[in-house]
């Protein structure tokens, strides 16, 4: 019963923040609805005995992600007039993409029970950790394609990274190891300039 | 404890619920005080370092300072500012309260002695961490003030910054015992160098990970010298600035929660958590039993981290912010990217018999 309980809560929490997220009228409120509602989905991933996947839910989404996209959205400064007057003119557009993710949505829930992995059934539950089968699956059966995803996403950071980076030449940063590296008899020079002569830097 | 009440009468999920809920009580209000007394034996170790006195005067040695600041704060008015997002306003201590709290969930205090006994475990730390840097941003921002909205931004920058390198060094840790289960992770440093010392900072592969741990662990609960996000002479107070009464109090025992927490990790992670240091039997039950043995050993590692927290604190002078950065994308993460190669080449070849196996 408390699974259950816990089921219907979690699924609420889930919904109901992700309207939200929708009808905010407060970009940093949807922000936040939207990291509740990445909360309350590993809280399903949980019940569903995923628990690996649960806790990378909330590393990686909660944790990194959403906190970079508040990062993002609260420093922006937006117009709403603006970002309203556009409505009319997109509609047609908004409503053709509805309708496509609509009949998604559709063809996703009534195909439920089609695929041979699922067939509607929950999986048998094992005695390995989650951890240790997905590791067994990653580093055997899809060892290829995972090592292509990890390429591809260095490849994508090196690519962000060199595309925003510029070099300026009007600062100057400090140089840790120049520092460190610095001697008295090199910094300090001893002078004993006569009287009335001055000093000649 | 869910067995006892299930022989009472209840129903084997109303008892197993009644059980969780009085274990949590059982670790929650300890840490309650535990953070109260905390607070008062650091202030006497910046105190002693300092050549004062520190607080002395209420109750004996100044023993009740610490409950009388916590009266005083719950006396007060809690003020709202007029164009502070007031909802957002008030939920911000709380998070960052109650994420300090449910962490313990997973921490071993003795043998057997866990709430939950998960084997994702270190995940739900590491998940858990990484939520408390929400109550800082939605804080800084809900105020509606610069000053906390700017210590809202280097918080989150700091906080996902050090969770890089702190992934990396749980990464060895884990690699070397195998788990994620925490209580796996401490019953695998049994004995762990020549069978005789407990612990994985004693090993010199993983040493150097401890000192990245523990200098990490101070960077993500924004203790000195990281503590760039309330610096005084900057920032005011930082996010807490437009906070009084109750609602800074939370943040405050977050925060030493999340302190005590940190030290638990390095002793639970490198030090051989409630296990003595030297693998020999009567140090394991010295103390009427193994668990309340257990519990001495932890809580004796604890209070040491705790002091070297208090100590680099009184110390250390506050890092610039471009510095913090440095040591945490420049050194910290190419070091312990190193050290995962390292760890994981090691065990390759002496544990799982080569490259070729």
């Amino acid at each position: 019963m408390i699974a259950s309980i816990a089921f219907y809560l979690f699924a609420t929490l889930t919904i109901a923040p992700a309207l939200a997220v929708i009808f905010a009228r407060n970009p940093v409120h949807s922000v936040l609805w939207l990291i509740v509602a990445f909360f309350n989905s590993a809280g399903l991933m949980l019940l569903l005995g995923a628990e690996f996947i649960a806790m990378l839910v909330v590393i990686v989404y909660v944790g990194a992600v959403a906190v970079l996209f508040l990062f993002v959205v609260m420093m922006l400064d937006i117009d709403f007039a603006s970002l309203r007057s556009g409505f009319t003119r997109n509609l047609p557009f908004g409503i053709i993409i509805a309708l496509v993710l609509l009949a998604e949505i559709i063809i996703a829930v009534s195909a439920w029970q089609a695929g041979p992995a699922l067939s509607g059934h929950n999986v048998a539950a094992t005695t390995q950790p989650n951890i240790v089968a997905l590791g067994q699956l990653l580093y055997s059966r899809y060892l290829f394609p995972f090592e292509i995803a990890g390429l591809i996403l260095l490849v994508a950071m090196v690519g962000a990274i060199v595309l925003t980076h510029r070099r300026r030449h009007d600062t100057r940063p400090q140089k840790v190891w120049k520092q460190v590296a610095r001697r008295p008899d090199e910094a300090v020079k001893v002078l004993d300039p006569g009287v009335g002569e001055g000093m000649k830097l | 404890m869910t067995e006892t009440f299930h022989h009472w009468g209840l129903t084997y999920e109303w008892s197993w619920f009644l059980a969780t809920i009085i274990g949590i009580l059982v670790i929650a209000l300890p840490l309650m005080l535990a953070v109260a007394m905390i607070i008062y034996a650091e202030r006497k170790i910046w105190a002693a370092m300092a050549l004062r006195r520190g607080p002395n005067v209420v109750g004996p040695w100044g023993l009740l300072q610490s409950f009388a600041d916590g009266l005083k704060v719950f006396l007060k008015e809690t003020i709202i500012p007029t164009s502070a997002n007031k909802g957002l306003f008030l939920i911000a201590p709380i998070v960052t309260f109650t994420v300090a709290l449910i962490v313990w969930a997973v921490v071993p205090f003795a043998p057997g002695v866990v709430l939950a006994n998960v084997n994702v475990g270190l995940l739900y730390i590491l998940a858990a961490s990484s939520l408390g840097v929400y109550g800082v941003i939605v804080a800084g921002w809900a105020s509606n003030s610069k000053y906390p909205f700017f210590s809202a931004l280097r918080a989150a920058a700091q906080m996902v910054s050090y969770e890089v390198s702190i992934g990396f060094v749980l990464i060895t840790v884990v690699l070397w015992a195998g788990s994620f289960n925490l209580s796996a992770i401490v019953l695998q440093q049994k004995g762990h160098v020549l069978g005789l010392l407990n612990g994985f900072g004693f090993n010199p592969l993983l040493f150097p990970m401890w000192v990245v741990f523990f200098i990490s662990s101070m960077a993500e609960t924004f203790r000195t010298p990281f503590d760039l996000v309330e610096a005084e002479s900057e920032l005011v107070a930082g996010h807490q600035t437009e906070y009084s009464s109750m609602s800074f109090a939370l943040f405050w025992l977050g925060e030493y929660a999340n302190v005590i927490l940190m030290c638990a990790l390095n002793a639970i992670l490198f030090w051989g958590g409630w296990m003595p240091p030297i693998d020999w039997a009567p140090l394991y039950s010295f103390f009427f039993t193994p668990e309340l043995t257990g519990l001495f050993w932890l809580f004796a590692k604890m209070t040491f981290f705790f002091f070297c927290f208090g100590w680099v604190k009184a110390t250390v002078p506050r890092y610039r912010y471009d510095q913090l950065m440095r040591l945490g994308w420049k050194i910290f993460l190419p070091l312990s990217l190193l050290f995962v190669i390292l760890v994981s080449g090691w065990l390759m070849f002496t544990r799982y018999g080569g490259a070729g196996a």
